[in-house]
């Protein structure tokens, strides 16, 4: 997926680009409503999140831009005004969703990934290893053409690790992604997950391999 | 009151004048047909061979008769003699004299008030000079049955000039009150959000305080739209350095391996996002209380609304796992505002989703009862006791089993502030015996024809 970030705050900006990185997404920045009118001008975007008080003008302006010219390209804005007439006033202007500031970034992903979701998905999601067909974005996995349905958590896990096939993962990293800050959870949830995905994956040929004391790695199938 | 009372007296005033008036009036016609009938006595004497010759016309009587059924007496004195009629008839002397020389006095004789006229004549009998003095009288009886009529004419005549004097003063002060009054509706006839200035037709001399009014008027909705500029200034200047903040430590939180930091940034995070909700919450509860004044009612249909709200909290759920089912009804409308009903369901919705286990189920009822629109929200959540149920609806009030989660104890408050706004109530229970919150709302239901009617 290819996202467009319009975002002033350099600080946040890179934080969410470096976790939507994480997730396996490639992230334009642009600081300014200027930048950004020229990289939409010149490079097709499956999302873009948008901010509102930028340095020179209304991020609004764009989205009705957007709008008026159809482009369809789906839109998150990023607020910190919190008058709920304003959020109103974003959907009626065709932003697909909005997100108050500050965000949790796990909620910023799962809006992404809804907003995505809702404008009929794309097929580039799809990830075939082994027996084991996964696409991340309708939240489905089926193993030998069998459809297993999945938790969220659970979803998420094999996303993560699947985004980076035979890398350590330790269980902190994990925490860290799966669950809400306003959660207090051990890390031993995480080998509860694990488990389960064990359990889905048994005869795909994908395996979950815990290194000890470590975390845990994707192993995929010796061809 | 008073004005009656004034319109009485002068009432009574005149009835006091037209009845002296009256009365007058009535006693000089009797002495005028008095003193005809004795001028034409005194006419009618005459010399004859020598002597006196009184032959009493018969108009002379008869003219008094005309009056009524009053007794008439007559006395005819030569002298201090008397020649013929009641000889004990007093002669009137020292009364009223009216210009031709007759005397008037009113007397009493054999047992009646009688009015009675003297009047005299020069004759010359036998070259000696002879004073004629002729007297006569006639009961009051027709005199007073004519002030009698008179005076009852004339208290019928007050009382109806009382009566309509009453009923033209009050239609007076009604025409004159009605544009006023016009006015007076025009303004209090508007909700309490109505801020637009005043054009009802207000009478000219109202004219400077219509003018003071929508000064008035201009000077609040300025105020009030500073305050709305202020709260949306106030959250974006709070939320923004909180969004940093909360990045920053997000990404060195992926950076840091030792344990106990990793638990001071998840606990720096925590509080940052409770400082924004807070921050958030804050805002919208002075949102209600500014809408409530400020913004125009309009039909709202609950289940649309509910939905929408959910549909942008699913992916929040979805996050833990979380289902919400939700039941519509058809036609669920309420007199609101959406934004602000909008904002009570979802604070709803945050504290059931907040408050649930992973993988539990929210369910969400929107049913018609009656007259009322029913929103019901059930977690499986950690629920409260019933003593805490009235406490939590008040500000920063939060329930003793929610410590460790993070809240600014606003969001019942701005449920409950919204609801009462809209004249319908807020209810917290338990969804079962065991656990779980069940939270009711129910607003008034309107129908569209009872709207558009």
């Amino acid at each position: 997926m290819r996202y467009l970030l319009v975002e002033d705050n350099l600080q946040l900006a890179s934080a969410v680009a470096d976790r939507l990185s994480l997730s396996g997404h490639a992230v334009d920045h642009a600081s300014e409503l200027a930048t950004a009118t020229a990289f939409v001008s010149t490079t097709d975007y499956d999302l873009i999140l948008l901010d509102i008080m930028l340095p020179d003008g209304d991020g609004r302006s764009l989205l009705q831009h957007f709008r008026t010219v159809s482009d369809e390209t789906p839109v998150i804005v990023l607020t910190a005004r919190s008058e709920v007439s304003d959020r109103v006033s974003i959907l009626d202007l065709g932003a697909d969703d909005y997100i108050m500031k500050p965000f949790d970034f796990s909620e910023l992903e799962a809006r992404c990934r809804a907003v995505l979701r809702r404008r009929g998905g794309t097929a580039h999601n799809l990830v075939s290893m082994g027996k084991m067909q996964f696409d991340s974005m309708a939240g489905s996995l089926s193993v030998n053409g069998q459809a297993i349905v999945l938790r969220n958590k659970e979803l998420r896990l094999l996303e993560i690790l699947l985004g980076s096939p035979e890398t350590l993962f330790s269980k902190a990293r994990l925490v860290d992604r799966l669950f809400s800050y306003d959660e207090e959870v051990s890390e031993n949830a995480i080998e509860v997950y694990v488990a389960r995905l064990r359990k889905h994956l048994v005869n795909s040929g994908v395996s979950i391999e815990t290194v000890r004391g470590l975390g845990y790695k994707l192993v995929p199938p010796n061809e | 009151m008073s004005l009656l009372a004034c319109v009485a007296t002068v009432a009574l005033v005149l009835f006091v004048i037209v009845q002296s008036y009256a009365s007058r009036l009535a006693e000089d016609s009797q002495d005028q047909i008095l003193q005809a009938s004795a001028t034409s006595i005194l006419d009618a004497i005459s010399i004859r061979q020598g002597g006196l010759l009184v032959d009493i016309p018969y108009s002379a009587l008869s003219m008094l008769g005309t009056l009524s059924d009053d007794r008439v007496f007559y006395r005819i004195q030569r002298g201090n003699e008397t020649i013929t009629g009641y000889d004990d008839l007093p002669v009137s002397t020292g009364g009223n004299r009216s210009k031709e020389g007759f005397e008037f006095q009113t007397i009493n004789y054999r047992g009646d008030a009688v009015r009675a006229v003297t009047g005299s004549r020069d004759l010359t009998l036998n070259s000696e000079r002879v004073v004629v003095f002729v007297t006569v009288g006639q009961t009051r009886n027709g005199h007073e049955e004519v002030l009698r009529s008179i005076v009852q004419n004339t208290l019928l005549l007050c009382l109806g000039f009382v009566t309509i004097a009453s009923l033209i003063g009050y239609l007076a002060v009604q025409v004159s009150l009605m544009p006023l009054r016009e006015f007076a509706d025009a303004i209090s006839r508007r909700g309490p959000h109505d801020l637009r200035r005043v054009t009802a037709r207000a009478p000219t001399e109202m004219a400077p305080l219509v003018t003071s009014l929508n000064d008035l008027i201009d000077r609040l909705r300025f105020s009030l739209a500073r305050t709305e500029d202020f709260l949306t200034e106030a959250a974006h200047r709070v939320r923004t350095p909180l969004a940093t903040v909360r990045a920053e430590a997000e990404v060195a939180l992926h950076r840091v391996e030792k344990d106990e930091n990793r638990q001071s940034l998840r606990n720096m995070i925590r509080a940052i996002d409770q400082t924004s909700r807070a921050a958030g919450q804050l805002i919208d509860h002075a949102m209600v209380s500014y809408r409530t004044d400020s913004v125009e009612l309009k039909p709202v249909d609950v289940s649309n609304l509910c939905e929408e709200v959910i549909s942008r909290l699913a992916p929040v759920a979805e996050l833990r796992d979380i289902v919400v089912n939700v039941t519509t009804q058809a036609d669920c409308l309420v007199q609101g505002d959406a934004i602000l009903l909008q904002n009570a369901v979802q604070n709803l919705l945050d504290n059931a989703i907040k408050y649930s286990p992973s993988g539990s189920v929210i369910d969400v009822v929107i049913a018609m009862d009656g007259q009322h629109v029913i929103v019901s929200v059930s977690d499986d959540g950690i629920g409260f006791s019933d003593t805490e149920a009235e406490r939590l609806k008040q500000r920063f009030a939060r329930g003793d089993n929610a410590k460790h989660i993070a809240g600014s104890g606003l969001g019942l408050t701005i449920v409950a502030e919204v609801v009462n706004s809209h004249g319908g109530e807020l209810s917290l229970g338990r969804r079962n015996a065991f656990r779980g919150a069940k939270v009711i709302i129910r607003l008034p239901h309107i129908s569209l024809c009872e709207e558009s009617g």
